[in-house]
């Protein structure tokens, strides 16, 4: 069987779970947590277009996620904006921004990137928590409107919001599929594998990154917003690059360059970190650990590691099959001559 | 086809290529050649875009490419093949290549959210390229393996493979027989022959000499950085300055 036709049931049992799960969860607090973790999931699928499928480590993911956040929050508290209204215009005011961060921090390469978004990523920070008058600094902004209803739903309990969620993680993750397994999803990898290869192949390097960067922002600003109705108080601190951290652990985790790896590892690390919560700080000790191993023993991460043997699978029976049929055909070549 | 004239590159205080003057004729093969550190990468480097010439010119097909990017320069037909080229292990060979025809393809971002036919289209393209190509090299029976678990001389197929794959007009290959066995390289040199009758222009540096003298048309000897002599095999195997400089006494003409 090959990864393809094993992968639609697959994907149906995991959607049929996720449906059930708020009716299956002892008590809110699950599915509070569950959605969390779903938020988390978007905004870490949008890292890993540039990260995993594009080979370009944004240290200030987290910054753009809280740019979408606070755009929804300053809109809707201070300027009495729809909440819907304020929720679109979070996604594209981050990927503006992240087209000229992209812009300008994409002339560089590999690690030099990487450090300067860590220094984009913590100017967000600093001119969040220093501009009082826009932001409310370092208060934060508390009493954001939950999402407003749409017909006859409403979004004023965890139940709805939960489904609200879950609706825009799949939206989330069928686009994303569409995307790199597009042909441009193939320029994305292609620029991962090797950035001299892809541009002798014709692929404007600049303005693909710059592309991939955009649509990665564009997604942490749209988790940002989602953040920002669920949660319904932000501060500051969102931004910093801690956060981008528990986000590229996810995509560690689950698998780096995967479809579903992202959102495995939120689910799996926002779950763990739950229940280790009774050892407090303690919880790293063991959290440390598990981690180390995990990258020891599955540096594809899990998906990654599932893949790449479906993938050795796949190639074998394809190579079977092939055998088979040259041997079916020097047999009836010997029956014919017979 | 390929005017290079004047060309100087300068890194600091060394000069990787000094004022090289040679052309490359249409559907032929043209071989650079030289010891380690005599500017052939740095050559080839300058003609695909990946470093500015410090001065001199590039004319390809009648215009002047001097300046553009390796992209720009690929879409005007230069390809070319890296001496070690990443692939990526984890896909299919088949898979690898079909990014290589990209750059014929127009579909955007909104193709690709809208699903329009023109991206399907493309794909079927790209698809079809890959394929043709791959059976060009004489490797569609590895089609479906993983790019991990190839040979050193399929992998340099794949490369070949992958240049094809961008309708190139001329090929540069950058020691195309590095790291293979005697008999393999016999192969790879029928392929280059190929590519030829296939109605391609093809530029190699290689160190494998009987392979060289054999297949090239014409021969670029590179030293330091400059050119101390051009022709054809013949030529090159009794020239002076070449013998001393590169090839020694073994390769004099007998």
């Amino acid at each position: 069987m090959t990864s393809k036709t094993l992968q639609k049931p697959l994907l149906a049992v995991l959607l049929v779970l996720a449906i059930v799960f708020p009716m299956l969860a002892a008590n809110d607090y699950y599915i509070y947590v569950m959605s969390l973790a779903y938020i988390m999931a978007i905004a870490a699928v949008g890292l890993n277009l540039i990260l995993g499928y594009t080979g370009q480590l944004n240290l200030a993911h987290a910054g753009f996620m809280a740019i979408g956040a606070y755009t929804v929050g300053i809109l809707t508290v201070d300027y009495g904006v729809p909440y819907w209204i304020a929720f679109v215009a979070a996604g594209f005011l981050s990927a503006i921004i992240g087209f000229f961060a992209g812009l300008l921090s994409l002339r560089l390469k590999g690690h030099f990137f990487s450090i300067f978004t860590l220094c984009v990523g913590f100017m967000i920070y600093l001119i969040i928590e220093k501009s009082d008058a826009l932001t409310h600094g370092t208060v934060g902004i508390i009493d954001i409107p939950a999402p407003t209803g749409i017909g006859p739903i409403r979004f004023d309990n965890t139940w709805s919001q939960y489904y609200l969620v879950l609706f825009f993680l799949v939206v989330s993750l069928w686009l994303m599929s569409r995307i790199v397994n597009s042909l441009l999803g193939r320029a994305f990898i292609a620029i991962r594998n090797g950035e001299d290869l892809a541009e002798t192949l014709g692929i404007n390097l600049m303005r693909t990154k710059v592309l991939a960067f955009v649509l990665s922002t564009f997604y942490a600003g749209m988790a940002g917003a989602l953040y920002a109705g669920f949660v319904r108080f932000i501060g500051p601190a969102m931004a910093l690059e801690s956060h981008t951290f528990d986000m590229i652990a996810f995509i560690l985790v689950g698998g780096i360059g995967t479809l579903f790896g992202p959102l495995l590892g939120a689910v799996l690390l926002t779950w763990l970190t739950q229940s280790l919560q009774f050892l407090q700080d303690f919880r790293m000790i063991v959290f440390g650990p598990l981690l180390i191993l995990l990258v020891m023993y599955f540096p594809q991460g899990l998906i990654g590691y599932w893949r790449e043997r479906q993938a050795r699978r796949a190639a074998a029976s394809m190579q079977d099959r092939r055998l088979q049929r040259s041997v079916i055909g020097s047999q009836q070549e010997v029956s014919t001559n017979a | 086809m390929l005017e290079i004239q004047g060309l100087t590159k300068r890194f600091g205080g060394l000069t990787a290529v000094r004022d090289v003057t040679t052309t490359f004729e249409k559907n032929r093969i043209n071989a650079i050649i030289g010891p380690n550190g005599a500017g052939k990468t740095t050559f080839f480097n300058l003609v695909s875009g990946y470093h500015k010439p410090t001065s001199g010119r590039i004319i390809f097909d009648g215009q002047d490419v001097t300046g553009l990017r390796p992209d720009q320069v690929a879409k005007l037909g230069v390809a070319r093949t890296f001496q070690s080229t990443t692939l990526f292990d984890k896909a299919t060979v088949l898979d690898n290549l079909i990014v290589g025809h990209r750059l014929r393809t127009a579909s955007t971002f909104w193709d690709v959210v809208l699903n329009t036919k023109r991206l399907k289209e493309d794909e079927h393209r790209c698809r079809a390229k890959a394929e043709e190509v791959l059976d060009f090299v004489g490797l569609s029976s590895v089609a479906h393996h993983l790019a991990a678990d190839i040979s050193q001389e399929e992998r340099k197929r794949v490369a070949f493979a992958l240049a094809l794959a961008t309708d190139p007009k001329i090929v540069l290959l950058d020691e195309p027989a590095g790291g293979v066995n005697p008999e393999e390289t016999l192969g790879l040199a029928e392929l280059i022959r190929k590519m030829i009758r296939k109605g391609l222009t093809v530029c190699l540096i290689e160190h494998k000499m009987d392979m060289i003298m054999s297949l090239a048309d014409k021969i670029v000897v590179l030293d330091h950085g400059e050119m101390i002599a051009e022709g054809t095999p013949a030529q090159i195997r009794s020239d002076q300055r070449v013998i001393e400089a590169y090839l020694g006494a073994d390769y004099a003409a007998a």
